[in-house]
């Protein structure tokens, strides 16, 4: 590789600093990453677009065209899965965005332990996050849990948090914004401290309050991190797993199932064509949402 | 007028300024602009960010039969600390030591695997223009958003003789962590003058050198802040092993946490003593290298 484009450089410039250029930056420095991403990271990904679609077990490899595919959109409990994914990836994300961008917006002004709050709402970003399903699993305990004791102190009848369906998989996403609320306020600490003071001085020059002001001068110059937030809570909130798996499972039923717990049972119960199958499903899921914000939260941003 | 009399020691004139500027109509809505907001937000953060890592910590203290009540309270019937701790320890057969034996020995090995080649993509990405570095940010844009493809990706790891060993979780968890550090390494390469490089190459240092000698030893806080952020990553990873490093003999904390709820319910003493355990690495690297995590975790924030 390094020899067929040796000739081109050559010829483009021809001091002597630059003729050597080729080897003061390797080629070959790529090989080492480049083995690793190609062996375990891109072939079982391409692989996965063949064993999807087959049926694929401990004792073989059949190919059956599309049915994993229809097995999937077919099945209500699936399909259960595949609606959550959406929901759990809008909901936690939207509120990371909200609470983040209001938690930063306090933790930049002037407030009291300001040092101690923004530790301690980040810590929890990174503990285990099996470990915080674990606890959590234990405080949402609908008679003994904390939570519900709390409430009944109140006089209101707690509900059963991770046991009703109709709630299991709201809570699993409010522990998620618990977890990642850190991350998103972190970010936005960031952009909001990198906008020149000037601005805000000259909006109070002018007799726009505060609000006003973060209307029009905030808001708009966080965009960058409103990105970075909407990207890393979307990748992580539809691909989440962990978080689930720790507290329920999927269950009561499948009515907390997402794409990814859907992959595991499969995998568990060696349905491993069923269960790649809902890896290209997922992968389609994340490309098709991650992309198009990808080019448009970008796009804009050079605009403005 | 009474700061410029009283002027005795520091303590009393500092009380007296604040107290003169505080001198104003409306000394209620002052105090409340002042420190009432911190005070809500320090009780809010102690009851929602607190209260869960206390009852951690209290449950991890009592005796099997108190920590079943799953209350938070101060251990009412002793502290069973120690005991709590020789015994989550001694649990199954040392399966918590081994566990922590493995997951360090990972940590340690997928992190310094993925800085060192993660470097060496960065530098070349950045330093050498060619058409293919369009393809190849394309790549590791792919690496960060694209869900692996599990049962393919171990369909290979068999395929290698690499499931189910030390090895090949190493070699997974650096090839997913590759990604997040390329692109800090680029962003902070460019920061790194070229002349630096030229100025080596002419005092006869080869490409080997220039990096491992010059270019590396000047990477040292992006390297501190992506050893840091990816071991905390690796360290709490429990998809990873849940699907590539099944069973006992290999397991890490994470997988013996998520084993432990399964099969002990009625010890929750030592469950949490466990999520205790596996809670301090982290706190650890948050105490020590609070600023490189920070910086980690937000780039991006700012340049989008």
């Amino acid at each position: 590789m390094t020899t067929t484009l040796t000739p081109r450089t050559q010829g483009a410039s021809p001091t002597k600093a630059s003729a050597r250029r080729p080897s003061m930056y390797p080629r070959w420095f790529f090989i080492p990453s480049g083995v690793l991403y190609l062996v375990l990271f891109a072939v079982p990904t391409f692989a996965s677009f063949y064993f999807a679609f087959t049926r694929w077990s401990l004792s073989g490899v059949e190919f059956i065209g599309l049915e994993n595919f229809v097995t999937f959109f077919t099945e209500p409990m699936l399909i259960q899965g595949f609606t959550n994914t959406f929901i759990y990836g809008f909901v936690t994300s939207a509120a990371k965005v909200v609470l983040g961008l209001g938690l930063a917006v306090l933790l930049t002004g002037p407030i009291l332990g300001r040092g101690y709050l923004r530790s301690t709402i980040f810590f929890p970003v990174l503990v285990s996050t099996i470990g915080i399903g674990v606890t959590f699993k234990a405080l949402l305990d609908p008679q003994d849990g904390l939570v519900n004791q709390a409430l009944a102190a109140i006089g209101v009848a707690g509900p059963g948090w991770l046991t009703d369906p109709s709630l299991a998989l709201m809570s699993v996403a409010l522990v998620d914004i618990w977890k990642g609320v850190g991350i998103a306020t972190l970010i936005y600490i960031a952009g909001i401290v990198a906008i020149p003071q000037e601005y805000f001085e000259a909006a109070r020059v002018d007799g726009a309050g505060a609000w006003a002001a973060f209307k029009n001068i905030t808001l708009p110059l966080v965009r960058p991190a409103t990105a970075t937030v909407v990207l890393l809570s979307l990748i992580g909130g539809l691909r989440s797993f962990e978080l689930i798996w720790a507290m329920t499972k999927g269950g009561p039923g499948f009515s907390s199932d997402v794409i990814a717990s859907v992959i595991y049972k499969q995998y568990q119960a060696g349905f491993y064509g069923l269960s790649t199958a809902g890896n290209v499903v997922l992968f389609v899921v994340v490309t098709a949402i991650i992309v198009p914000i990808f080019y448009i939260l970008n796009r804009r941003q050079v605009e403005s | 007028m009474t700061d410029t009399r009283t002027l005795t020691t520091a303590d009393p004139r500092g009380r007296s300024r604040r107290r003169a500027i505080d001198r104003r109509p409306l000394t209620l809505r002052r105090f409340t602009r002042k420190y009432l907001g911190g005070i809500i937000a320090i009780a809010a953060s102690i009851v929602i960010f607190i209260v869960p890592f206390a009852f951690i910590l209290f449950t991890a203290s009592k005796n099997a039969q108190e920590a079943s009540l799953l209350q938070f309270t101060l251990p009412t019937q002793g502290w069973f600390f120690f005991e709590n701790l020789v015994d989550v320890f001694q649990a199954r057969n040392y399966v918590l030591l081994r566990a922590f034996i493995n997951s360090t020995v990972l940590t340690v090995a997928s992190v310094t695997i993925m800085v060192v080649f993660a470097a060496m993509v960065g530098y070349v990405l950045q330093r050498r223009k060619s058409r293919w570095n369009h393809v190849i940010n394309m790549l590791v844009l792919a690496g960060l958003i694209v869900p692996p493809a599990v049962v393919p990706t171990i369909w290979v790891l068999q395929g290698l003789g690499l499931f189910k060993t030390l090895p090949g979780m190493i070699l997974i968890e650096a090839t997913f962590g590759l990604s997040f550090c390329i692109l800090l390494f680029r962003a902070f390469i460019s920061t790194i003058p070229r002349e630096l490089d030229e100025a080596a190459v002419i005092d006869g240092a080869g490409p080997i050198r220039l990096f491992f000698r010059v270019i590396l030893p000047l990477l040292k806080p992006v390297v501190v802040t992506c050893i840091v952020v990816q071991a905390v990553n690796v360290f709490n990873d429990f998809t990873g092993p849940l699907y590539f490093l099944p069973g006992d003999a290999n397991a890490t904390v994470q997988l013996t946490l998520y084993n432990f709820q399964s099969q002990n319910v009625s010890q929750w003493n030592l469950l949490f003593m466990d999520i205790l355990l596996i809670t301090i690495p982290p706190l650890i690297m948050y105490i020590f290298f609070n600023r490189q995590i920070v910086a980690g975790m937000t780039s991006g924030a700012v340049k989008g």
